[in-house]
């Protein structure tokens, strides 16, 4: 069974544990400027928002490299990058549409969330679970589950 | 390891930028942040220079923990001599601007002498460059923060700045920083502002890497953060109320000071809780609060966002106070409400969004403001030196006006600006300053937490909870529950207090963590993190250390044991009601106890033996 981040920003308190251990995960250290994910702050409306690939089926990134350096992670349907064979020219930065493939000065290469093979440390580190690893079909399943018990709400009102 | 070894030393008068490497033995002593630049500040400065005065210098630091995974490993401190005090300044902030310097590089900043014109400093990584301020001078520290983003086209900056009120003078100004994180306390701002210094934006790439142990460093932090979470105050209590959830508490147990501490008790506690900031209100069925917010890699997240009704008065036709922004902590809280006798949570959200607007302290604010209105009660002061502004006790309308003033240093503001101590002295009554050493109190009052009075007493820094917050044992029962009526043991419980806290606050954690915390838990993660060895034992050894080189500096700066005392309010006149009615404090009772116990003379001063034995 393949799995999601499943992202639910009114959990978030901003508090970046998430872009700490994606880069600790993936850098070998604490450095949020070189996070595969990202948390937003939204200073008038009082929110934060963590932001990061989504995985698309038919990935744009995927699609636009003219080297094949993206390629489908069949076991968690990532979508991960060859770090030897990218050239670093940035087209899949063009190409996606969300913002969430970025390009690293440091190593002339691009980085993008690989869900970590499968264990994504952002959704370990996070302390409210307003990042979780859920069955990739169900990403609704906290959604639905809220407006589920609002109608039993309103049953039980007029019962 | 885990510091950056390097210090960026800022000379503002001639403009020279340097970096130098951070003295290893120095932080093997001192660890980093609070004890680490107390330290380079006494080596550095005259004790008895005037704080607003070039010789002065202004240092922000981060600790060794800074810019880790670490839960709460965000803090840095702003290390100075204080304005208001006389004394040492050293103020703790959160937010994100102490990880954004260490991710670029430094463990701190040391600024020299005085700017000619107003400046900024810009730093990206190991460039650091003076740039003219001359377009925000005079202007808040939100727009500073505002402009800033704007003129260097990155929304990624972290900012710390001064607002209006520093600039004005106001001797409690404080460095704000991330908008709403502040270090508030002692008017480290107006040193800041002083030297024609108005911001501080940093971005930094380059992480923090350079852990001794990384393995064993992720197994303590993750054993840390679980503790935190499983503890009913770090994983429940504070993220749901913030510190607010005291307000009741302390309130039933008739220590909450009210009306400029004539009182024990606050009718109006509740109406200004942390419970009450949960209530929807009438005009639109919102809270005001909209949610926790943590500080750089904190998880317990107790800070507080809220918005203000906006049909209420403080903010009609005034739509920049509409959004969100950083709600009401207990201390604010407490300072601009029951000290104040005003029980209108906005009145007092509105309150809290000016000091952090134009930086200044809420504390010493409301304790200043409720002062004035014991003066004006009594007649000392008149309509004719506020302006025309009724300062009866309870009054929103005073409070907010006199926030207003004080943003702005206009008016009365003026008078405000200058702290309760040096306003009473002016309106012939300095016995109604509720202070030590000049700084005004906090929201514990002494006469119904006995250990809290030594420790208001004795802090480095002027009447402060944070120097040693014997609360949490004396009312939470942490680490072990004392009886907070009796002086009997307080001696040795303030002064464990003063010394561990003192080594939290130099190592980049943050106090509120010791609500769950202890030295065993904290120093595993210093010990994987950094060079050298790090037990309970020695953090208790630095804490104690730092705690001696600051008294150390106040003596120097002319402070004597005569200042180690209380407001006569509290030493004679007693509690009017609750558990602790009739009493007062009983400061004679713990002082020479705590002196033989710090090994200081009956003068209050640290014997030879003492001080060889801290090698200080």
């Amino acid at each position: 069974m393949q799995r999601s981040l499943n992202i639910d920003p009114i959990k978030c308190t901003g508090c970046l544990q998430c872009e700490m251990a994606c880069s600790y995960e993936n850098e070998g250290m604490f450095n949020p400027a070189k996070s595969r994910i990202r948390v937003f702050t939204f200073h008038d409306a009082g929110r934060f928002v963590p932001y990061t690939c989504t995985q698309c089926a038919d990935a744009w990134c995927l699609q636009a490299c003219p080297v094949d350096a993206i390629v489908l992670n069949r076991l968690t349907g990532s979508k991960d990058v060859i770090e030897d064979r990218c050239v670093g020219c940035k087209v899949c930065t063009i190409a996606c549409p969300f913002g969430t493939v970025n390009y690293n000065q440091a190593t002339g290469k691009v980085i993008k969330c690989d869900l970590c093979g499968g264990d994504p440390a952002c959704a370990k580190a996070c302390p409210t679970a307003a990042i979780t690893y859920v069955d990739a079909d169900q990403t609704g399943f906290d959604r639905m589950h809220a407006w589920a018990a609002k109608s039993l709400a309103g049953v039980a009102a007029t019962a | 390891m885990s510091w950056t070894g390097k210090i960026l030393r800022v000379n503002l008068a001639s403009g020279a930028i340097a970096a130098e490497p951070l003295n290893p033995e120095w932080a093997n002593l001192y660890l980093g942040q609070r004890g680490l630049a107390t330290k380079y500040l006494c080596a550095e400065i005259d004790p008895a220079c005037d704080a607003l005065g070039a010789e002065n210098k202004l240092i922000m630091a981060t600790g060794p923990l800074t810019g880790t995974m670490a839960s709460t490993g965000g803090r840095y401190s702003v290390v100075t001599k204080s304005p208001l005090t006389g004394c040492i300044a050293c103020s703790n902030s959160g937010g994100f601007i102490g990880a954004e310097l260490k991710n670029a590089g430094w463990d701190m900043i040391i600024f020299e002498g005085k700017a000619p014109k107003p400046v900024y400093l810009y730093v990206e990584n190991g460039k650091a460059e003076l740039l003219p301020a001359d377009e925000i001078w005079g202007t808040s520290a939100w727009h500073a923060d505002e402009w800033l983003h704007k003129r260097h086209q990155d929304p990624l900056l972290r900012i710390s700045a001064v607002g209006r009120s520093a600039e004005a003078g106001c001797l409690y100004a404080g460095v704000m920083n991330d908008l709403h994180r502040a270090a508030g306390r002692s008017g480290v701002g107006t040193v800041m502002a002083s030297k024609n210094l108005k911001a501080v934006a940093v971005r930094g790439t380059l992480g923090v890497g350079n852990i001794k142990d990384p393995i064993r460093f992720m197994q303590a932090v993750n054993a840390a953060k679980k503790v935190l979470a499983d503890n009913a105050v770090t994983g429940q209590g504070l993220p749901k109320y913030g510190t607010q959830v005291l307000m009741n508490v302390i309130n039933e147990m008739g220590a909450l000071p009210t009306r400029n501490m004539r009182e024990v008790r606050f009718e109006g506690a509740n109406d200004v809780s942390g419970e009450a900031m949960h209530l929807p209100r009438k005009s639109d069925g919102k809270p005001n609060l909209t949610t926790n917010a943590g500080c750089f890699a904190c998880t317990i997240a107790c800070g507080r966002i809220s918005t203000i009704d906006k049909g209420h008065f403080t903010v009609q036709n005034k739509p920049e106070y509409w959004g969100n922004s950083g709600g009401l902590e207990y201390e604010a809280a407490w300072a601009l409400g029951p000290d104040t006798g005003v029980n209108d949570l906005d009145a007092l959200t509105y309150a809290n969004f000016l000091c952090n607007e134009d930086g200044f302290d809420p504390i010493s604010f409301g304790s200043t403001v409720a002062a004035a209105m014991e003066l004006y009660g009594m007649g000392a002061i008149t309509k004719e030196d506020t302006g025309g502004v009724d300062f009866s006790f309870g009054s929103a309308e005073a409070l907010a006006k006199a926030a207003e003033m004080v943003a702005k240093g206009e008016g009365f503001g003026k008078d405000l600006g200058l702290g309760s101590k040096r306003l009473c002295a002016k309106y012939g009554h300095p016995e109604l300053s509720m202070t030590v050493k000049g700084q005004e109190f906090p929201a514990y009052d002494p006469r119904g937490i006995q250990g809290m009075g030594l420790g208001y007493a004795t802090s480095n820094r002027g009447a402060c909870h944070l120097r040693g917050y014997t609360v949490a044992s004396e009312v939470l029962g942490i680490p072990v529950k004392t009886d907070p009526l009796v002086t009997e043991g307080k001696a040795g419980l303030v002064k464990a207090f003063q010394d561990a806290t003192a080594a939290v606050d130099s190592s980049g954690l943050c106090v509120f963590a010791t609500f769950a915390w202890t030295l065993e838990d904290i120093a595993p993660q210093i010990d994987a993190a950094c060079a050298g060895s790090w037990t309970p034992e020695t953090l208790v050894e630095v804490g104690e250390r730092i705690w001696n080189l600051e008294r150390d500096f106040n003596l120097r700066a002319g402070i004597t044991a005569a200042d180690d005392t209380l407001p006569k309010r509290l030493l004679k006149e007693a509690a009017n009601a609750g558990p602790a009615a009739g009493k007062v404090n009983e400061l004679a009772e713990m002082l020479p106890e705590y002196y033989t116990l710090r090994g200081w003379g009956a003068d209050g001063v640290p014997t030879a033996e003492t001080r060889e034995r801290l090698r200080l």
